[in-house]
């Protein structure tokens, strides 16, 4: 039961994958975790509802959409087009896409609770010492929100890692470029590779027990130590 | 023609020189327990020394606070602090930008900084250099040199405001806004503060505007009062002027009293009393040890006063004044009512019965002799 240089290619791609999709979600859920947080507008409900749904569709639902929305003929197909970079579907950036698509409630959901624990006060009281937007929430927000951070990073990744429909209907199974660990592992089935479809399933179980243990472990301590950040 | 003469009269109008604090304030808004308030303000109040926001909760003083440091959003008006326009129509100075203080009623400090990283917080955002005198002079006026290295959460509540107030000393602010800053302290934590807040009136010379439903605080530390009522200034004044009126709802009724500034002058170790001189007479007072200012505020609650019609020796009260009869009114107690003496250049204020006002045949103008059966420095 070994790994052929086939599955460590998928694994190398997973973990490249996973990583863009939570740096960039990181980057781009943030400011909608803090919007959603902090508004008291009309549009809150819907934006939430929107950002949650990729929790309730079936994968396949939300790729058909996207395969469509990128294609040649959707919206998302002609600006890549007309900027140059050709259609996303089968590519590793249209999967990065896809993917952020579907792990954006796992990211938005932890930060803007962290958001919402800290509350008002923290954020007033740092602008009457003359700290503007964006550094309250460097010096303030997000050192106090660390935890709600981590958790999004934390379940961004692993939710990555673990997808499999969306991959199939946006990405298909192009070696090096699309085929994840999930995806082989199918492979590995339909071809009756039992032995390699053993090994690699091993290894995302094994990965998977890893980060919820630290997840857990994680948010226990911080418990324990009385970070208590509310108001 | 007549623009010309528009012209020169704005140029004229000296914009920088316009001292004290204009607030002008309309903001709706919504609570759970009030489903519509509305605070409507229009008011000048002194650029300096300590200005107590008094009223009962919900009467709009926090509100009135925050539109003053631009954390209401939603408040349109304007505000000028000694001739620096902070809001206008078309202006909205935000927060980080007002050279502001701002002691909130918990101490929100920030949970993640130690009490000098707090204060430190505050030095890096100043749009002037704090010299290290001045951190010194801050952290040993609010006695806080031996808790520096801890964090909040280790923190008592008084100590944590200590804290919290040193920090908004340190912008160095133009203007200091206390919002309640004892309310979330028991008795005891609040006796420990007050002294330290008695300092920073004398050593720093920032006005504040001190908001607060307690009397015994204003008593103690405000020069002048702003009192407001649902969302509206009801009245203001220089707190011994304000205190001698017999209309004003400070308080609960029996809580009335006069403040009079006081002079000690002769300490008595024999009968451990003390001589105080007032603009209209001298008082006998128990003694104090440690008082550190000659000047002292007295406070007489107008139960503690009765009248006579000659200057009694036969009586155990040591205090006795002559004065005349101003103003009487009519208790909220159908038995009782209220009188406003002038004692020389200050009023004092009697509550008595009805059926007393009537035997003694008291009326307007009349002079009689005061009796005070105690007084006491307000600490």
């Amino acid at each position: 039961m070994s790994l052929s240089d086939g599955d460590i290619a998928t694994i190398w791609l997973t973990l490249r994958l996973a990583t863009t999709v939570t740096i960039l979600l990181l980057i781009f859920a943030t400011p909608v975790a803090w919007w959603l947080a902090r508004t008291h507008s009309w549009f809150k409900g819907p934006v939430s509802a929107i950002v949650a749904l990729p929790l309730v569709l079936p994968p396949t639902v939300l790729g058909f959409y996207l395969l469509l929305a990128m294609g040649p003929n959707g919206a998302i197909g002609q600006f890549t087009q007309a900027l140059g970079l050709g259609t996303l579907p089968f590519t590793f950036w249209g999967l990065v896409v896809a993917s952020m698509v579907y792990s954006m409630p796992f990211v938005v959901q932890p930060i803007q609770n962290a958001i919402e624990a800290i509350g008002n006060r923290p954020i007033e009281a740092s602008a009457t010492l003359g700290a503007g937007p964006l550094d309250c929430f460097f010096t303030v927000v997000l050192p106090l929100a660390k935890p709600g951070f981590m958790t999004a990073t934390i379940l961004g990744f692993a939710h990555t890692v673990g997808e499999f429909g969306i991959v199939l209907m946006i990405g298909g199974s192009i070696p090096g470029e699309t085929r994840v660990v999930s995806v082989q592992i199918y492979d590995h089935v339909e071809a009756l590779e039992y032995a390699q479809a053993h090994a690699l399933s091993g290894v995302m179980v094994v990965f998977s027990f890893v980060v919820l243990l630290i997840l857990y472990t994680f948010q226990r301590k911080r418990k324990a130590v009385g970070m208590t950040y509310g108001r | 023609m007549a623009d010309k003469s528009k012209k020169i009269k704005v140029s004229d109008k000296p914009e920088t020189s316009v001292q004290g604090i204009q607030a002008s304030f309309y903001l709706r808004y919504a609570t759970p327990a009030k489903p519509t308030f509305t605070l409507d303000i229009d008011i000048n109040m002194p650029g300096q020394g300590i200005t107590a926001i008094f009223g009962e909760s919900g009467s709009g003083k926090t509100s009135l606070l925050r539109c003053i440091a631009g954390l209401e959003k939603n408040a349109s008006g304007s505000l000028n602090v000694n001739g620096e326009c902070w809001q206008e129509t078309c202006v909205f100075v935000p927060t980080h930008k007002r050279s502001l203080g701002y002691v909130f009623q918990e101490a929100s400090l920030f949970e993640h900084l130690t009490a000098m990283a707090n204060l430190h917080y505050a030095i890096k955002r100043n749009h002037q250099a704090v010299n290290p005198e001045l951190l010194n002079q801050v952290i040993s006026v609010m006695g806080i040199n031996g808790i520096l290295t801890q964090f909040p959460q280790q923190l008592s509540g008084g100590e944590k405001q200590r804290v919290a107030i040193a920090r908004a000393l340190l912008s160095q602010p133009k203007l200091l806004l206390m919002d309640e800053p004892l309310a979330s302290l028991d008795t005891a934590r609040k006796l420990e503060i007050l002294p330290y807040l008695e300092r920073l009136r004398s050593r720093f010379n920032i006005p504040i505007l001190y908001v607060s439903h307690a009397v015994d605080e204003i008593v103690r530390l405000a020069d002048h009062i702003v009192i407001m009522r649902q969302g509206k200034v009801i009245t203001q004044g220089g707190i011994t002027e304000l205190f001698s009126r017999t209309d004003l709802p400070l308080g609960v009724s029996n809580e009335v009293g006069a403040i009079l500034e006081c002079n000690v002058v002769e300490k008595d170790k024999q009968w451990h009393l003390m001589r105080v001189t007032f603009d209209g007479g001298e008082l006998w007072l128990p003694n104090v040890e440690n008082i550190q200012n000659n000047t002292q505020r007295i406070r007489i609650l107008a139960s503690d006063v009765s009248l006579t019609l000659s200057p009694h020796t036969d009586s155990s009260i040591l205090n006795v004044l002559s004065g005349r009869i101003v103003e009487i009114i009519n208790d909220e107690d159908p038995a009782m009512s209220l009188v406003r003496l002038k004692v020389g250049g200050n009023y004092l204020l009697a509550r008595l019965t009805l059926k007393s006002l009537q035997k003694l045949d008291l009326a307007l103008g009349k002079s009689i002799w005061i009796q005070i059966k105690s007084a006491a420095i307000v600490r």
